[in-house]
């Protein structure tokens, strides 16, 4: 069995094959690899009993479910109405010229990919943007820059 | 004795559901008062009172209880007193007291809303499009008047998806799910579903690959149920006309059974006319120098598959613990792609008998090349089918010696009536006439290959007198015919009981695979049919726009072709019996085995990953 194959059947173990089941074990493999590979998608379909298209339909539907591979860290930029009206433009050129990257890429050492994601629910601190699981409102282009500088230092 | 209180709640519901079912709802649509029971939708009690709310994505085909409903195309929307929203009718159940208004101006103008919403992300291909006049989107965008678009916008761009058998052009989708649904709910086949989110939403099928590198088994039920030209056949048309053009190539065509039950609704003609001799003679004018029937060959299917049903069973009486029983039939195209996909465990267990079509294929390019002196090269056969899976099938390598098909083109009845519309031959009032020799000739058993149940009907009627050397005393196994999904009968062959299984849908068919997969099956022989009703609801026929009645009276009008023929079983075709004595020798001898057999594949390992 492979790596991909191993944490599949351990999350069908936790988890169950019933249909509800889907959710968690595909936020599962996100949390290992970082994404969902279609050999993960074809293993999960075959455990539950599902066609590989409902599953990767299911997948392809979130946002949150990558189905590419992404960097060690995913920064998501809100980019819904109220953060648009308070400046995330700005705040994305300068993440995207400290990173060197457009929205949608990752660097070349595979640390960060940058995104932009619909509503975070933080409309009245917008803009607002999400760095793996961490919350980080009222940005100017400046604040985000000198909080993704400490990321990359830590890498 | 006091009930406990879990016990009273289920009682208390209990009470509940029995008042719910005996409950009248009475209501008012349109100024018009009615009563319906519980349940029914404002869209079903409206239809009631003839009252038809234009749909979209809605679909039903009737008693066989396939329906798709999203509620998401918001054309049937209606106004519900006493409500802030209008209510999409075909989800919505009617209650007591309510007061609907299907045509006020408000609900007018939100249908013409919704449908220049729709029409601003469509292509306006219509001169051009192959569903052009069967289109659901443009006849409702004609039905509403819409003249012009009020909303501009972006427009989805997808790549064009060419199959064999079936071409997606998903900037012509409008997400109605019926595809969808046909190929999950009703054929389980799983190929298709919805990718992505939002203005990015596709139906695709898994990881966006194409058609052919997906588990399609090609039935072509999404192109029967698509309301636009997003789902399409292929279409040969163009490449049968310029071999008709070729001087230096001999043109033949077969027919298969269901065509002639359905031919004749491209032209006006009423469900159920059977057009058999004015087809012939239609195809005569079209230029091919010989008009012949698959059905010829659908006799000849019935002599190998027959004989294999009995010498498995005899083999199995023997004691025989190798002899694979139940016997699946193997003329289905759809159905075998779909055992080869999704059973490979099992594919020692059809008939190894080949379909109709390349039978008759097989026959034409050696027999028949033989007989009128031609090489097989200068040969061209076509084929017209009710199916898209045939499509697929004449492609397939084992069905082609050096590189040249046993069958060149398969095209549609849709497709056939497209030929003679062009070549204006008034249909209608062409005088009938019959097939060319020695491929022509047929019994009634082999145009009941076009419903579900007539081929095992067929078989049986060969397997009984071949079997007891005696008599039928009755052709009419009224037991094997009908609409159900899954049935069965047992067929007493003078003493041994054989016990039949019949399943028409994918889905259905699963059922009895399942069976068999876990040694609970007790049939001796199974016919399997991938579409609904058979060969009569194929991919390929005329569009019924979920009309049922449409498939019963093309069913009905097998029976009665059957009924008619002077000749009902197929191994008293005396043209089938010269072939024989001519050419094959016995059937399963080494001549039939070599030219009528085939093998099957597992098809698990060729899905394709994409990069």
């Amino acid at each position: 069995m492979s790596r991909t194959e191993n944490l599949v059947s351990e999350l069908v173990e936790k988890h169950g094959r019933s249909r509800n089941s889907l959710m968690p074990i595909l936020q599962g493999i996100v949390q290992e690899e970082r994404f969902l590979s279609e050999e993960a998608m074809i293993e999960i379909a075959r455990e539950l009993n599902l066609s590989t298209a409902d599953v990767f339909g299911t997948a392809s539907f979130y946002t949150f479910l990558d189905t590419v591979p992404r960097g060690k860290n995913i920064i998501r930029v809100c980019k819904t109405i109220s953060c648009h009206m308070k400046g995330k433009d700005e705040v994305i050129e300068a993440l995207e010229a400290l990173l060197k990257i457009k929205v949608g890429e990752t660097t070349h050492d595979r640390n960060f990919t940058l995104l932009t994601a619909n509503c975070l629910g933080w409309c009245h601190k917008g803009p607002v943007m999400l760095i793996n699981d961490e919350v980080y409102p009222e940005l100017t282009p400046h604040k985000a820059c000198e909080i993704l500088e400490a990321y990359m230092k830590a890498q | 004795m006091r009930l406990k209180y879990a016990d009273n709640v289920i009682f208390r519901n209990y009470l509940k559901d029995q008042a719910k079912n005996m409950e009248q709802i009475a209501l008012t649509i349109d100024n018009k008062k009615l009563t319906v029971e519980k349940g029914v939708t404002i869209l079903q009690a409206a239809r009631t009172i003839g009252i038809e709310i234009p749909t979209l994505c809605y679909f039903n085909l009737g008693d066989l209880q396939i329906e798709n409903k999203p509620g998401g195309c918001r054309i049937c929307v209606v106004e519900i007193e006493g409500r802030k929203n209008l209510a999409p009718a075909c989800v919505t159940e009617c209650a007591t007291g309510m007061v609907v208004h299907t045509h006020n101006i408000r609900v007018l103008n939100a249908r013409r809303t919704v449908l220049e919403l729709i029409l601003s992300d469509h292509p306006f291909d219509c001169l051009v499009c192959s569903k052009s006049g069967e289109c659901e989107l443009q006849s409702l965008a004609q039905k509403f008047g819409i003249r012009e678009i009020h909303y501009q916008g972006e427009k989805s761009v997808y790549r064009k998806d060419t199959s064999p058998a079936i071409i997606r052009d998903i900037d012509k989708c409008i997400m109605c799910r019926r595809c969808e649904m046909m190929c999950n709910d009703f054929q389980t086949c799983g190929v298709l579903s919805a990718i992505n989110r939002g203005f990015q939403s596709v139906v695709a099928p898994a990881f966006e690959m194409n058609l052919d590198h997906s588990t399609c088994t090609y039935c072509g039920q999404c192109v029967s149920v698509c309301p636009t030209g997003a789902l399409t056949e292929q279409d040969h048309t163009r490449s049968v006309l310029n071999a008709l053009a070729d001087p230096t190539k001999t043109v033949v065509v077969q027919t298969a059974p269901a065509v002639r039950a359905a031919l004749g609704e491209a032209f006006g003609l009423p469900a159920g006319s059977l057009v058999t001799g004015k087809m012939v003679a239609a195809l005569r004018q079209l230029g091919f120098d010989y008009v012949f029937d698959t059905d010829f060959a659908a006799d000849l299917t019935i002599m190998e598959e027959g004989s294999e049903l009995l010498d498995r069973l005899t083999r199995h009486l023997k004691g025989d613990p190798h002899v694979k029983l139940p016997i699946l039939t193997s003329c289905c195209p759809g159905w075998v792609n779909f055992f080869e996909h999704h059973f490979p465990e099992m594919i020692d267990i059809p008939s190894t008998a080949k379909s109709p079509q390349q039978m008759f294929g097989a026959v034409a390019k050696t027999y028949l090349a033989d007989k009128i002196g031609l090489k097989r090269k200068d040969l061209v056969v076509v084929s017209i089918m009710p199916c898209l899976a045939k499509k697929y099938e004449c492609t397939r390598e084992e069905f082609s010696s050096d590189g040249n098909p046993d069958v060149d083109y398969a095209l549609s009845t849709r497709e056939l009536a497209n030929l003679i519309k062009q070549a204006n031959i008034g249909f209608t009032s062409l005088e009938d006439e019959n097939f060319d020799d020695p491929m022509g000739e047929s019994s009634g058993a082999a145009v009941i290959f076009g419903t579900t149940g007539g081929v095992i009907e067929a078989a049986v009627r060969t397997a009984y007198e071949l079997h007891t050397g005696k008599e039928l005393p009755k052709l009419d196994f009224e037991e094997l015919r009908g609409l159900e999904f899954v049935r069965s009968a047992t067929v007493d062959f003078d003493g041994l009981p054989i016990r039949i299984g019949i399943a028409h849908g994918l889905g259905n068919a699963r059922k009895l695979l399942e069976e068999i997969k876990a040694g609970r099956s007790r049939y001796h022989a199974i016919e399997i049919m991938a579409c609904p009703g058979g060969c009569i609801g194929g991919g390929g026929q005329p569009y019924t726009h979920g009309d049922i009645n449409i498939l019963k009276a093309r069913q009905k009008a097998i029976y009665e072709e059957d009924k008619r023929k002077p000749l009902r079983k197929s191994h008293e075709n005396p043209s089938i019996q010269r072939l024989y004595e001519e050419f094959l020798g016995t059937p399963l001898g080494e001549m039939s085995h070599h030219l009528l057999h085939t093998h099957y594949f597992d098809k698990t390992g060729e899905v394709i990953i994409s990069e």
